[in-house]
């Protein structure tokens, strides 16, 4: 028998099975952790971390007009992170949603450009929206069909396709989109290349609560449960689980992996161009470059953290968005950098991936061990 | 090393072993697979620690935590997969990890120039790896361990990925650092490699140790016998099929490898129905291919693959992806080697998995789940697949109940041929029964089972006829009933005679 004294301090033991309540107590208390874990940079900045989270809470939530600002926030993480899903289910790692986003809405702005006094109004939106898709399916396709021929890098791939669609638009913008001369804009879109904004009213026991929203976000909920039912109740989505387990598995049930890959990503980026349409045509009412503003990339997290979930996803989108609407809020009232959300955000990544870590691994003390094994 | 044990959860891999080294010797360990000879020399090199036992080195008692460890204590191993990082030349992979203060690669060149010189190498210090052959690649890692002053190397099947040619100039080399004084083991199950290269020959047999014997004493067979053992009687139940026709025919068929390498070379058999044909031989003889390549997972060079439907019309298989085979009406299963990594989807349930060969039925774009589930649930109950429900990830199963889960939706499609690649691996002998059973059943109902098997004993216990592989050739066809494991182990590890090979 080796020495105690030669066993290592700490070992890793994998967890064969645990309980699914416990996992998601682990999870929970991972975002209070993280929660905790932000009160740090709060209070090296000398603010009380208490007022400033329930600042965070009012700025977001509590008036009407910042819920609104939360919830356009909200909208393109949420779609984005549905875009997102069904690739990171088949563990094609599509981190190009910022580009696909972008590529969208360029196609999508140039109907609302050179066609709003072409078509009606509905028809003009239709168009738009059907570019978008395709505009978005193809940017996407082509990192797929790469990796389907000759198994090339995605990350990479997608990465680098990113930088090229922001680089077009810079292009447009400065080029033949160019508005006035000189400005470097594009310039804003006819009302008919607008979406309607939509009055929702929630009421929630004696309180309502009224909402506006551009129509977009309708679209958006049935998009989670649309994508839900894709990869939980179709055989599409049957492949993709199967290819994202291991895909030598999907070969010998005889799929066609290359196919499903270029399959997916086309669907993955056309819902990447339809935020871009949303983006363009229900909130910023014109095209430029940082028209994605990052949500391709913090959608990365929205998805992981819901756990390719689409229903999580909305409670996640929302929260992460009530961070960023509130630490703006916080901004002006506390003087408290509104960076501090993206700081909070990035703690809680990084907690939630470490508690996954702890669901899937136990740690044995070198002195438990000894006594388990008497046990 | 005394005495030394090494368990894997309830598998003994070693069971005090007790082996001795000495320098300027070349050691083969040999055994067939799973004896646990790469476990064994994973204790000596630091990866794994051994749970009783103890090392010595020159007379002292060590003790070896790490890789690193293990190097201080002049001990080296070359595994089967090289560990080298493509873009750095080979002086920069040899001196790569190692924590002397300075990175002086011209220095380095400069030294592993004389390893090479001194022992015989062929490599340029400068070439990146990537650039490099298998062969080249091996060299840098055992020039890595001289390097680091090893006096006792260790290479786990080192012939493995070599042509006769580089195999030739390794031995040589070998032979050379054996006159410098160094210790070497080479692991490897190939007979004629042994007789070559060795002083003495160690023999382990399903984690025991079986004994050493002086190489210039002993013959092929003599260490055959000790590899295989006697044969036990296992009382698998044999009947005879009334009347085989011929299902399968296979043709010159030839695979060939990314590398270049072939691994099926000009094969030819036929599979009967209501037969069970045996496939022994060494571990990548070729078997993994001839199963994926009959079933359109593996690309063929040459030859011919000819399924023979119920009204006597040939159908070609080579070319066909799996789905057209099975489009084709082709009724075959194949239950393969990598249970989790290519037979079932480790996430999913028992549900899911059934889902795998029938996913596609049914109109409409949604996922027909009722079938499966009653699937799923008539194989649980069968077969007695220990699982809380059907929808229990079949990852977190045992080895036994996953194979079960596999076995079970293959012979659920009713397959005219089934093919089953290693299917006791790692199962108690109960489990390992009912899958014999299962087989012998499929067989008495007209199924031309082919099963790929290591275990001599099995394999003339059930196979009607046992076709022997060696090297990516076919050696010969015996028939099971009149085989001795003495005569199959030695179709192993060299090609049998001519007749034998034509039958």
């Amino acid at each position: 028998m080796s020495e105690s004294s030669k066993t290592p301090f700490v070992r890793l033991a994998k967890r064969t099975d645990i309980d699914p309540r416990r996992a998601m107590l682990i999870r929970i208390a991972s975002i209070v952790i993280a929660l905790i874990l932000g009160t740090i940079p709060m209070i090296i900045s000398g603010t009380n971390p208490f007022e400033a989270y329930s600042v965070i809470v009012q700025g977001s939530l509590l008036r009407r007009t910042y819920l609104n600002q939360t919830v356009k926030i909200a909208i393109p993480l949420l779609g984005c992170a549905l875009a997102i899903a069904p690739c990171f289910k088949m563990r094609f790692w599509n981190i190009g949603a910022e580009g696909q986003i972008t590529i969208g809405a360029m196609c999508a702005t140039y109907f609302a450009l050179y066609w709003y006094n072409r078509v009606p109004h509905l028809v003009l939106l239709l168009m738009m929206f059907l570019v978008s898709l395709i505009g978005g399916g193809i940017w996407a396709l082509i990192p797929a069909f790469f990796k389907a021929k000759w198994n090339t890098n995605e990350t990479l791939f997608t990465l680098m396709m990113n930088y090229i669609a922001i680089g077009i638009v810079a292009w447009l913008q400065g080029g033949p989109w160019e508005g006035r001369k000189g400005s470097q804009l594009i310039p804003m879109f006819n009302d008919a290349a607008r979406l309607p904004d939509f009055n929702f009213m929630i009421g929630i026991g004696e309180h309502e609560f009224s909402l506006t929203s551009h129509v977009g976000l309708i679209f958006i909920l049935i998009l989670v449960v649309l994508m839900y039912i894709y990869m939980n109740k179709t055989k599409q989505g049957y492949e993709i689980a199967v290819i994202g387990d291991s895909v030598n598995t999907a070969r010998y049930a005889g799929m066609n992996v290359g196919n499903i890959i270029m399959r997916t990503m086309f669907i993955s980026g056309a819902i990447s161009g339809f935020v871009g349409f949303l983006t363009v045509s229900g909130a910023n009412y014109t095209l430029f470059s940082g028209v994605a503003d990052g949500v391709g990339f913090t959608a990365i997290t929205v998805a992981w953290l819901s756990q390719l979930n689409p229903f999580a996803m909305i409670v996640i989108s929302m929260m992460l968005a009530v961070l960023e609407k509130g630490a703006n809020t916080l901004q002006t009232r506390l003087q408290v950098p509104a960076s501090i959300s993206d700081i909070i955000t990035g703690i809680l990544l990084f907690t939630m991936l470490s508690c996954e870590f702890f669901i899937n691994y136990r740690l044995i003390f070198r002195g438990r061990a000894a006594k388990e094994e008497k046990a | 090393m005394r005495g030394i044990t090494k368990r894997f959860g309830q598998v003994v891999a070693n069971d005090s072993i007790s082996l001795k080294l000495f320098r300027g010797e070349i050691l083969a360990l040999l055994g067939e697979n799973g004896s646990g000879k790469t476990t064994l020399m994973n204790m000596l090199s630091g990866i794994y620690q051994p749970d009783e036992g103890e090392i010595f080195k020159d007379g002292a008692p060590i003790y070896i935590h790490s890789p690193r460890e293990a190097y201080d204590y002049g001990i080296g191993m070359i595994h089967q997969h090289y560990k080298l990082i493509e873009v750095f030349t080979a002086a920069q992979n040899i001196i790569l990890g190692l924590n002397d203060g300075k990175m002086d690669i011209r220095a380095a060149e400069k030294k592993v120039k004389e390893i090479c010189d001194r022992y015989g190498f062929d490599i340029d210090p400068s070439r990146k790896v990537y650039d490099m052959s298998v062969s080249q690649k091996q060299t840098i890692e055992i020039v890595k361990m001289l390097y680091r002053g090893a006096d006792i190397l260790i290479l786990d099947e080192p012939t493995a990925v070599l042509t006769p040619q580089e195999t030739r100039k390794l031995f040589t080399v070998l032979k050379n650092m054996k006159n410098d004084g160094k210790a070497i083991v080479i692991i490897t199950h190939k007979l004629h490699e042994v007789m070559e290269v060795s002083d003495k020959v160690a023999v382990l047999r399903k984690g025991q140790y079986i004994g050493t014997v002086n190489t210039s004493e002993t013959d092929p067979q003599a260490l055959t016998d000790m590899m295989v053992g006697h044969a036990v009687t296992l009382n698998i139940d044999r009947p005879l099929y009334p009347e085989p026709k011929k299902k399968l025919i296979v043709e010159n068929l030839t695979c060939v490898d990314e590398e270049g390498i072939k691994k099926l070379d000009g094969v030819s058999f036929f599979a009967n129905t209501g037969e069970i044909l045996g496939v022994a031989g060494i571990s990548g003889s070729g078997q993994k291919e001839l199963l994926e390549a009959m079933t359109g997972l593996y690309p063929v060079k040459e030859g011919s693959i000819r399924f023979i439907n119920g009204d006597g019309n040939e159908v070609e298989l080579v070319g066909m992806s799996p789905k057209k085979i099975r489009a084709t009406g082709v009724g075959m299963a194949f239950v393969p080697e990598d249970r989790l990594g290519m037979g079932l989807v480790g996430s999913m349930g028992m549900s899911g998995n059934m889902m795998l060969r029938s996913w596609k039925n049914g109109k409409g774009a949604l996922l027909k789940k009722k079938e499966p589930e009653e699937l799923a649930t008539r194989v649980w109950k069968e077969l007695e697949v220990v699982t809380p429900d059907v929808n229990y990830p079949v990852r977190r199963l045992s080895g036994g109940n996953v194979q079960k889960v596999l076995v079970g939706r293959e012979i659920a499609i009713g397959p005219e041929v089934l093919l089953t690649a290693y299917a006791v691996r790692g199962l108690d002998i109960n489990t390992s029964y009912t899958i014999y059973n299962l087989l012998t059943e499929q067989k008495m109902k007209g199924v031309a089972v082919i099963y790929v098997g290591e275990d001599l004993d099995v394999l003339i216990e059930l196979c009607d006829r046992i076709l022997v592989l060696c090297d990516g050739k076919l050696s010969g066809v015996v028939d099971g009933r009149s085989a001795s494991k003495e005569e199959i182990g030695l179709m192993m590890t060299h090609i049998g005679n001519k007749e034998a090979a034509d039958e």
